[in-house]
């Protein structure tokens, strides 16, 4: 089956000099839902934007449903949908007439537009604004506005760019609702996200970027799997006064009623459980520090950071 | 793809921009040729008498309906394809499938729309100072669409190079306003002397203003087919330099 996405030995350099892409290589094969992650600068948009020919690529091949970017720029962009990070629509044109004219930019006869323009509206419950121009509308329903007008010309592939930055946490969970449902009918969606919770629970695969190059992509559940370490927060019932002696664990009192604990993902918890007991030390509840995908995002990007 | 659609949807949109602002966008051309036709033709134009054998009045319309035409096609394509670069939302089109010249085509007639619907309602005023009878309709149609189609070609190239509000009035400011009125809109250059008369032929506004001068007089300076032939060369090479400039990304692509 055709890959969704195919990126090959990309590289970027703006005028200025700076090397954005290092040569990334990078696979999506249809029907995934993959996790774009890196810090700030590490690549993520530049690679968003040559996706679609908003930045030029100095070397490499970009292929979307097997057409590429330059040689078959219509087909390949007909492919795709995107919401980029900021927003970028004419605040001073009516939400309904922002959605026609996408569609129309996408060769859809202004009639067909009005009704697909009318099921996304309501779709993403926009439909009562519809009329008012965009600029009346609230963070969130400005995002979903842009997520409306990237599904208007019902694209194979949606390429989200942060779309949950700014807004608020019930927002979040429908826009989650939203994009799980149209990746089970089939959309491939790209998600860039600072939230890794949010990647975590949505996504099946992740690829993590930094300085330009990828440093690790794979399924979430496997590339979990690789963490060394894993930190635990004990809440503990006894007062403690001074840090429990735990041969093997790396232990730190955090305050009289709680310890981080650094379990090596090699030893059983159970045994942890039985030292607290023969301690006398009982555990009310417990949780993990960072959830586990920002640990792997961390350790990748230190490694980074540090070579 | 249809290119139809997209070109179409490119030119309703401009259409509703512009007529949602009439009071910034009609308005203001119909009240300034009021004015120009008070002051100029009705209380110091009967001093001046007679100009290439019509009124002043006479005279001096198709030079203010060009020049209506002229401003208003390049300022809607200029400020209206850098705002969309402000806003960003230029982005919508540049993701989608349409071609480079189906935009620059949609903006240009957009801005052609502009100044032909200005030069339809500035002749509405011209109306109420002087007689209206044209000569030649399709030579007066064919100049006023090409001068039209070519300030609004040279509007969007200003905008693919504007990096701020500033850049896009300098060449309007500095450039068309002095061209525009040097370029024969109040005078005949008949009345200059020999020199001043080869610098004004260098003015490519003259051409348009006498071609249209032509078309609703009968009279003109300059001779209509080196004017028409001249306006249309223009285009061509402004297009040309728009569309290149724009697949090079100039001004739209990092």
């Amino acid at each position: 089956m055709t890959r969704a996405l195919s990126i090959r030995n990309l590289k970027k350099v703006y005028r200025n000099g700076f090397q954005a892409l290092k040569g990334i290589d990078l696979e999506v094969e249809q029907g995934d839902f993959l996790a774009l992650l890196g810090p700030n600068g590490a690549g993520k948009s530049t690679t968003i934007g040559i996706i679609n020919s908003l930045v030029s690529k100095t070397a490499g091949s970009v292929e979307v449903f097997g057409m590429d970017i330059e040689q078959q720029p219509a087909q390949a962009k007909s492919c795709i949908g995107l919401v980029p990070q900021e927003f970028n629509f004419n605040i001073f044109e009516p939400v309904e007439e922002i959605i026609i004219n996408q569609a129309g930019y996408y060769g859809i006869p202004r009639r067909e537009a009005c009704e697909r323009a009318g099921i996304v509206l309501k779709r993403l419950g926009l439909w009562e604004k519809r009329r008012g121009s965009a600029r009346e509308l609230s963070g969130g329903m400005k995002r979903r506005l842009m997520i409306a007008r990237a599904l208007v010309h019902q694209p194979k592939l949606l390429i989200l760019d942060e779309p949950t930055a700014g807004v608020d946490i019930e927002i979040r969970r429908s826009m989650w609702e939203f994009l799980t449902e149209i990746n089970r009918i089939g959309t491939t969606i790209i998600l860039t996200t600072h939230y890794l919770e949010e990647a975590e629970s949505l996504c099946d695969k992740v690829a993590i970027i930094n300085n330009g190059q990828i440093v690790e992509h794979g399924l979430v559940s496997e590339l979990i799997g690789k963490l060394d370490m894993e930190t635990f927060i004990f809440n503990i019932r006894e007062r403690l006064d001074e840090t429990p002696l735990l041969d093997g664990y790396t232990v730190r009192l955090i305050d009289n009623h709680t310890l981080e604990v650094e379990i090596s993902r090699q030893r059983s918890i159970n045994a942890l459980f039985e030292r607290l007991s023969a301690l006398g030390i009982h555990v009310l509840s417990m949780r993990n520090k960072t959830n586990r995908l920002e640990e792997l995002f961390l350790q990748r990007v230190n490694q980074g950071s540090k070579k | 793809m249809n290119n139809h659609i997209t070109l179409t949807t490119i030119i309703i949109r401009e259409v509703l921009r512009f007529s949602r602002i009439w009071l910034q966008t009609l308005l203001p051309p119909m009240v300034v040729t009021s004015l120009y036709f008070i002051i100029f033709g009705n209380l110091i134009g009967p001093c001046i008498g007679q100009m290439d054998g019509f009124s002043y009045n006479e005279f001096i319309m198709p030079g203010l309906v060009m020049m209506a035409v002229i401003t208003n096609s390049y300022s809607n394509v200029v400020s209206s394809f850098y705002s969309s670069k402000f806003h960003r939302n230029i982005e919508e089109m540049l993701v989608s499938p349409m071609p480079n010249y189906i935009i620059l085509l949609g903006y240009t007639l957009g801005g052609v729309a502009r100044g032909l619907m200005v030069g339809v309602l500035v002749t509405v005023v011209a109306l109420f100072f002087t007689d209206l009878k044209i000569e030649h309709p399709w030579i007066t149609i064919t100049i006023v669409f090409l001068t039209a189609m070519l300030f609004s070609l040279g509007g969007f190239i200003n905008a693919l190079f504007a990096k701020s509000f500033d850049d896009i009035s300098i060449v309007p400011t500095f450039v068309l306003t002095p061209l525009t009125y040097l370029g024969g809109v109040f005078y005949s250059i008949d009345m200059l002397s020999s020199f001043w008369r080869q610098v004004s032929l260098a003015n490519p506004i003259l051409y348009m203003v006498n071609g249209f001068r032509y078309g609703i007089l009968g009279a003109s300076d300059i001779d209509i087919a080196t004017a028409i032939g001249l306006i249309l060369v223009m285009v061509v090479a402004t297009f040309g330099v728009a569309l290149l400039l724009m697949e090079r990304g100039v001004g739209i692509r990092s």
